[in-house]
């Protein structure tokens, strides 16, 4: 389903039907999330990507892509991309293959007493805490930086 | 129901073969960086993975960062996408060629 989903995203000829792909892709990894008991991790993915980063990318979509013609001429140069893209799936799948995955086997859930968003929660605010600010401190930046780049800096001066 | 972890590493890997795909064939800016959410997912479903084999929180945690990471930076790129449409009038990265002339 997210595999569907996400070569909808590549294959689709309008922004608009790769970013509904991506969105389905996003909501299904959600759901994989849950059934490997990160639940906390499924509503941020849920909050944060369905919710935030899917909002961004349609406001960008419809602010830039009014007039897209589509012209699709076939270049060999797509071929050969893509060629270099199914070699490295390739490499990556044998190395996949090769690993010994099935030693592990999944155990019992250790964290089931407390609840998964209670250890998560006391783990991010005690071991995590300086990655925790690093990382609030990361966003702050990039919110200065997205306001400064989209400025139109021709409107301000004229 | 348990899904075992060899499985969702070979999901995790085919999508993010889909988003290399997508990034090096396409040419729209804004579905390349969509590409690359993809593979951002793909890396995130490995630590939630691992982090569900090792029964250990830390790639939990560390997840929520790459989630948090990967917030800013499609700011970031959409940003540069929206300076890029208003000085080129188009988001084919074809079109932007600066460097080379």
């Amino acid at each position: 389903m997210a595999l569907l989903a996400g070569l909808q995203v590549i294959a689709s000829r309008s922004p608009i039907h790769s970013a509904i792909g991506l969105v389905t892709s996003f909501l299904a990894i959600a759901g994989l999330y849950v059934l490997l008991h990160a639940e906390f991790v499924a509503a941020v993915q849920v909050l944060v990507y369905a919710g935030g980063i899917m909002v961004l990318f349609l406001f960008v979509i419809l602010l830039v892509n009014l007039r897209e013609r589509s012209v699709r001429r076939p270049r060999p140069r797509t071929i050969l991309q893509a060629a270099t893209g199914l070699l490295a799936i390739g490499a990556m799948l044998v190395v996949v293959r090769r690993g010994h995955w099935a030693d592990v086997q999944p155990g019992a859930v250790t964290d089931a007493g407390g609840g998964n968003l209670e250890a998560v929660g006391a783990a991010l605010f005690t071991d995590a805490l300086l990655p925790f600010e690093i990382a609030s401190l990361l966003l702050l930046v990039a919110m200065v930086a997205a306001i400064v780049l989209a400025r139109d800096l021709r409107r301000e001066e004229g | 129901m348990p899904v075992p972890p060899g499985h969702v590493l070979v999901l995790s890997l085919l999508l993010f073969g889909v988003g290399i795909l997508g990034v090096l064939t396409r040419r729209n800016a804004i579905i390349i960086l969509m590409s690359i959410e993809l593979m951002m997912n793909a890396a995130n479903l490995n630590l939630i993975a691992f982090s569900r084999q090792h029964q250990h929180l830390v790639g939990q945690v560390f997840g929520v960062f790459t989630i948090a990471v990967a917030a800013g930076e499609v700011t970031v790129g959409l940003a540069i996408v929206l300076a890029l449409y208003r000085h080129f009038d188009s988001i084919k990265v074809d079109d932007v060629r600066l460097m080379k002339e």
